[in-house]
């Protein structure tokens, strides 16, 4: 449990950062060169190499074969480890959030009846 | 930015705090209504299936307490949160401390209280509830998210479609 946890951590850390998510849906396009990762966000290609740094020690990416292009490869495990444990705690409010919803709706229905009923009375009576 | 409904958004803005965001079709003094009014309270707050709510009192006001308690419906177990009302904004905000008592479900200990601000925010008749839990330090968050989750996680490939939504909105 403690080396999810860790693992855990480090995903969160990775995923903080703006241009790090960016980086990652840029990869779930498909893998790319650090110069290819470099050319939308206007960063040098050092600040790049950066932040390709802390994802690579997430596990979130990987450095391809190719020798001369180094392509970046996005990793889908931690990410899904990462989605499936906030999913859960999602889940749980989500729950609770649902019954507000009907009650809500409730409310806002027996609201409306009770404007009508006062409608109707001072049509009566004027 | 799109109003999403019956999604709550769960995001990490540190690493002691979590925050819950949900959207509600109605006008922010009824969802202020139903988070402040005890009866109320106890029709929606439920927690897992099973549970039921049959302790909820709410002193809404600078200073004032509330303690709220779960029963299982199987086995008569509790647990429960309490805590001190620290800021009081009608309709608008709410801040107040919490700790939770593990009751007869489990071993273990009280944890320190973490810091909860609630805001309601209303536009064009829907309002946004966004909860920010502060647990005080990492370790406080990660046993409280891990409180009552499953072993074992499923492969999920939902917050790449996300970050994927995101990326192209922005």
């Amino acid at each position: 449990m403690n080396n999810t946890a860790d693992r855990l951590d480090s995903t969160f850390l990775a995923l903080a950062d703006p241009t790090r998510r960016a980086i990652l849906a840029r990869l779930a396009l498909g893998e790319a060169s650090v110069t290819e990762l470099a050319e939308p966000f206007e960063m040098s290609q050092p600040a790049i190499s950066k932040h390709l740094k802390v994802l690579e020690r997430a596990g979130l990416i990987t450095v391809g074969q190719d020798a001369q292009r180094r392509p970046r490869r996005l990793e889908g495990r931690p990410l899904a480890e990462a989605s499936a444990w906030l999913e859960q705690y999602r889940e749980a409010w989500e729950e609770n959030f649902k019954r507000l919803d009907s009650l809500l709706q409730e409310m806002q229905r027996s609201s409306r009846a009770s404007r009508r009923v006062v409608r109707r009375k001072k049509k009566r009576s004027g | 930015m799109p109003v999403t409904f019956e999604k709550a958004q769960v995001s990490l803005p540190s690493d002691r705090e979590v925050r819950v965001t949900r959207s509600f079709r109605a006008p922010r003094a009824l969802v202020y209504k139903t988070y402040t009014d005890p009866s109320l309270v106890q029709r929606w707050l439920l927690g897992p299936p099973g549970w039921s709510m049959p302790v909820c009192e709410m002193d809404v006001r600078v200073g004032g307490r509330y303690r709220w308690r779960w029963r299982s419906d199987k086995d008569g177990k509790e647990f429960g949160f309490s805590g001190t009302f620290r800021e009081v904004v009608p309709q608008s905000k709410l801040v107040h401390s919490e700790a939770y008592d593990p009751g007869t479900v489990s071993d273990d200990f009280p944890t320190n209280d973490a810091l909860v601000t609630v805001t309601f925010i209303e536009d064009a008749g829907v309002t946004t509830m966004t909860t920010l839990i502060d647990f005080g330090s990492k370790e406080a968050r990660e046993a409280a998210m891990s409180t009552g989750m499953t072993d074992g996680m499923e492969q999920s490939y939902q917050l790449l479609d996300r970050l994927l939504d995101e990326t192209r909105s922005a």
